[in-house]
């Protein structure tokens, strides 16, 4: 069996699976086509790219998505739902965490036991969460900079997601896939001692931040390279469904984590930073990095106040046990729910429908952020330069772990 | 603005759209009809005291090859109001096909796609409907539940 051939080539398989949406006699004079990725490391991960360009300016792109499907949906109808979670934590790998804590919200709800969470489970999964969207961030800031030229921004952004992803190894025991969060609990409660670190942690890294905020954002290089460069406005932005970082870059104050008040957000104190066009026009590229960048603060201000909580009034106790409300058995009434939380990428959706018989969903689907995200990339790169067109994706902040699932 | 009171102001412009309201969803849901579905969404954004500027997902679902029915869901929010509603068609099994509101939001578009590449569900007038997380050749659609995989895609074993 192994030295089987298993690809067996065949001109005919290529044409069939040729999916380019232009061909050449579609195009113009002068028009040409360029295909980037998948491989490409500005990409950020398999996306292809297919670029009608005349001379350095684009005519249209067209994504091609679906080299990393592995349709999540399918898998979700023949498994029950505390084992999907591990599933969960595959789609946008950068930050599991926050995809565990809307997944395990909405199950809960279904349930009707949200409610009925013990504070302090609450607070570890805003902690946890808040901590994996600084690392999510810090991986978007980083390789964007580097995408666009600038090296150092990558290894100092890499050198403080690592500390995070120490800590979350130190929580659960897995650097990125976590499956911590359950339905109705937590895997373990917080090591001991995790408290002390953490805060330690929290005021090193806030300096940093800002001497990062100071390096990169306020580069004279970088805001000629992204201000005024793929300007998305407001109302395009709605229209196509675009939430996150890249709506509020936009100029519009949403978060969902505000909005809906899911968990003890409400109880936390944050502000939410909207970009202001302060280098060029509203909506460019500059505007979304520095909204990400002023969300690190967000997000240090909020793990700071859960680590209070934490420390203070929802103190470890020798009793406490965070799987106590974890349901024997998961079986919701039936019911539709769409549940929503804000992931460092955007509103991340699920879609569940239980039938009330048995204990896998009838229906589960994904919205993930960056496939919702990536749509609009067409709509802002025409008539601008291949170049500007490295610098849009990277100001996406794509993980093609959730675009393709 | 409660569930009843958007039911009526749609049945007073549309007249007799909403089939009925369930309320066991989250959020509630109105089943509507689905060949005049453009019109209702074009409604529903551009009304003055609804606004759902946004269309937050849309979902397809495979009731089986014994119910013979498929469903469109569509998850609509409101950003100035702070409403929330879906809208969900009943469509043939044997023959699935619905009006495409991507003129409507052009989110719809890659939602729609997706919808098409796993259920094969046929949106008329959609702009550009191509496979979009599949290989343009593969067989089948996977997220019906009477699915079965291909033996071999491109001389590659499928099953595992």
């Amino acid at each position: 069996m192994a030295n089987q051939i298993q690809y067996i080539y065949s001109e005919a398989h290529l044409r069939n699976s040729e999916a380019t949406k232009y061909r050449e006699k579609d195009l113009k004079t002068g028009e040409m086509i360029i295909n980037i990725g998948p491989q490409h490391p500005s990409t950020h991960g398999v996306l292809r790219l297919e670029v009608v360009t005349d001379g350095e300016m684009i005519v249209d792109v067209v994504p091609h998505l679906g080299y990393l499907h592995r349709c999540f949906e399918k898998h979700t109808e023949s498994l029950a739902y505390n084992q999907i979670i591990p599933y969960v934590d595959r789609m946008d790998y950068l930050a599991a965490m926050n995809s565990e804590h809307a997944y395990a919200m909405g199950v809960e709800r279904m349930l009707g036991i949200e409610k009925e969470i013990p504070k302090r489970v609450e607070y570890i999964r805003v902690l946890v969460a808040e901590l994996n969207r600084l690392a999510s961030h810090f991986v978007a800031i980083g390789t964007y900079g580097m995408d666009i030229g600038a090296m150092t921004s990558f290894f100092w952004m890499m050198r403080d997601r690592e500390h995070i992803l120490r800590l979350l190894e130190w929580v659960c025991g897995a650097r990125m896939l976590y499956n911590y969060i359950w339905v109705g609990g937590l895997y373990y409660d917080l090591p001991i001692g995790f408290e002390e670190r953490c805060r330690e942690f929290i005021n090193y890294l806030e300096p940093k931040v800002r001497e990062m905020d100071k390096l990169l954002i306020e580069n004279k290089i970088f805001v000629e390279r992204t201000a005024n460069v793929g300007v998305l406005p407001l109302d395009v932005a709605i229209n196509y469904g675009i939430t996150g970082p890249i709506l509020r870059g936009s100029g519009l104050k949403f978060d969902l984590r505000k909005v809906d008040g899911y968990s003890v957000y409400p109880e936390i104190d944050f502000d939410v930073p909207v970009g202001k066009g302060e280098m060029g026009t509203k909506g460019d590229c500059w505007d979304r990095t520095y909204v990400r960048m002023q969300e690190c603060y967000q997000s240090i201000r909020i793990v700071s106040q859960c680590l209070d909580q934490l420390q203070g009034d929802h103190k470890r106790t020798r009793d406490f046990d965070p799987k106590a409300m974890v349901p024997k058995k998961i079986r919701p009434k039936a019911q539709d729910l769409y549940v929503r939380a804000e992931n460092p990428k955007g509103e991340l959706g699920y879609y569940f429908r239980a039938d009330g018989r048995s204990d896998q969903p009838f229906r589960c689907k994904v919205r993930a952020p960056s496939f919702v995200n990536l749509s609009v990339i067409s709509e802002i790169a025409k008539g601008g330069l291949i170049a500007d067109l490295i610098a849009i994706i990277g100001s996406i902040d794509l993980v093609l772990g959730e675009v393709d699932r | 603005m409660s569930i009843e009171e958007i039911k009526e102001l749609i049945n007073n412009h549309l007249p007799e759209m909403v089939r009925e309201v369930i309320q066991n969803t989250t959020p509630t849901t109105l089943i509507v009809d689905p060949s005049r579905i453009v019109e209702l969404c074009a409604f529903l954004r551009t009304n003055k005291s609804l606004y759902f500027d946004s269309l937050s997902c849309l979902t397809a679902l495979d009731n089986g090859p014994e119910s013979g029915t498929m469903e469109v869901v569509y998850t609509l929010y409101s950003i100035p109001y702070d409403y929330k509603l879906n809208i969900r068609c009943e469509i043939d099994r044997n023959l699935p096909q619905i009006p495409s509101v991507a003129n409507v939001w052009r989110t719809a578009d890659w939602h729609e796609r997706e919808a098409f590449d796993l259920f094969g569900i046929n949106f008329l007038n959609h702009p550009d409907l191509r496979r979009i997380l599949l290989p343009t050749d593969w067989e089948g659609f996977p997220l019906l539940k009477d699915y079965s995989q291909q033996e071999k895609y491109h001389g590659i074993t499928v099953k595992y």
